[in-house]
């Protein structure tokens, strides 16, 4: 029997939910605060902007979320640069006083895929700043591993590029980074509906990052419940073992006591 | 005197960070600021007066995921 304790840690925290879902491109705040609550995420998020000085009217991301129950993991979307990315880390600890943060630095900006070189660059200072980082990387096993050696708490390779909704695109490279690394993988991008979330889960990660594809669905509510089933469903199949593959069938039923 | 406050020009009477970011109508403890590249601890916003020519940042959280 599997024991009932299996729990998510990074850097030493425990979550019980292996779904971690962003608070970007919903329709309004009440939309996404009943998403975020099905969903049973417990890290949530959150991107690091100027402050409207000349329009105070709009409300506050944090007047509708309660901090005492999400983990907020503030991103570094957006940067292009090291530089840029540790600066806004710096001003995200101070905002949010927590030591987590999703660090990203981008390439280019049509494929949002990762700038590794200067993603090693940063993590490394971040680390050595003692922030727990959570790096969004290629679905690269030697950057990965290159970034585990820096003393980040997890990895995050994409599954596909940022909101494209393609899926798993490269399940082997995952399982390469699943036995080439001892901190959790999670997959952070690409996710489109709930299959590829179970599929991650399936391949063995420690759990998913997703934002498009709940708060771009029809329904994001109800995709928020989807992708909390589907997150559950991959690890509970992944903790069960699955039966290999075969090429030819194998009965289910015995062949014993045919009546012909 | 005039500062640079989230890359506009402010002209402000002499205050401390707490006292501009009250007059701005933002809750200190919601955000964070840089004075001229550098972290201001949420501690020293009482006891930082700004002076002329400072450039501030003002940063808080917003909806994102990637």
């Amino acid at each position: 029997m599997l024991e009932n304790n299996d729990k998510l840690i990074i850097a030493g925290r425990e979550f019980d939910s292996r779904l971690m879902v962003g608070t970007g491109k919903y329709a309004d705040f009440h939309e996404m605060v009943r998403a975020i609550e099905v969903s049973g995420a417990q890290i949530i998020t959150v991107a690091v902007r100027r402050v409207n000085i000349s329009d105070r009217s709009k409300e506050s991301l944090l007047d509708h979320i309660d901090l005492k129950k999400y983990t907020l993991l503030p991103n570094t979307a957006g940067c292009y640069t090291a530089e840029d990315a540790i600066r806004t880390c710096r001003l995200a600890r101070e905002a949010g006083l927590s030591d987590f943060v999703k660090l990203e630095v981008l390439g280019d900006e049509k494929t949002l895929f990762p700038n590794n070189e200067e993603l090693l660059k940063a993590a490394a200072v971040l680390v050595a700043e003692g922030f727990t980082v959570l790096p969004y990387t290629s679905d690269d096993p030697i950057v990965c591993k290159k970034l585990e050696d820096l003393g980040c708490a997890a990895v995050m390779p994409l599954g596909a590029p940022i909101g494209s909704g393609l899926g798993i695109r490269n399940p082997y490279n995952i399982r390469i980074i699943l036995e080439t690394v001892k901190v959790p993988v999670i997959v952070d991008a690409g996710v489109g509906t709930a299959s590829d979330a179970a599929i991650a889960m399936e391949l063995g990660c420690h759990g998913v990052l997703m934002n498009t594809a709940i708060a771009g669905a029809k329904d994001p509510v109800a995709m928020a419940e989807a992708m909390k089933l589907a997150v559950e469903a991959g690890r509970l199949a992944y903790r069960a073992g699955r039966i290999p593959m075969k090429l030819y069938a194998n009965a289910s039923s015995p062949l014993a006591g045919l009546i012909a | 005197m005039n500062i640079t406050t989230n890359g506009e020009a402010a002209s402000i009477d002499p205050s401390t960070v707490q006292d501009y970011l009250i007059s701005l109508g933002i809750d200190p403890l919601r955000v964070a600021v840089e004075l001229n590249l550098d972290i201001l601890p949420k501690a020293q916003y009482q006891t930082t007066l700004l002076k002329e020519g400072d450039s501030l940042e003002i940063v808080h959280f917003v909806g994102g995921g990637a």
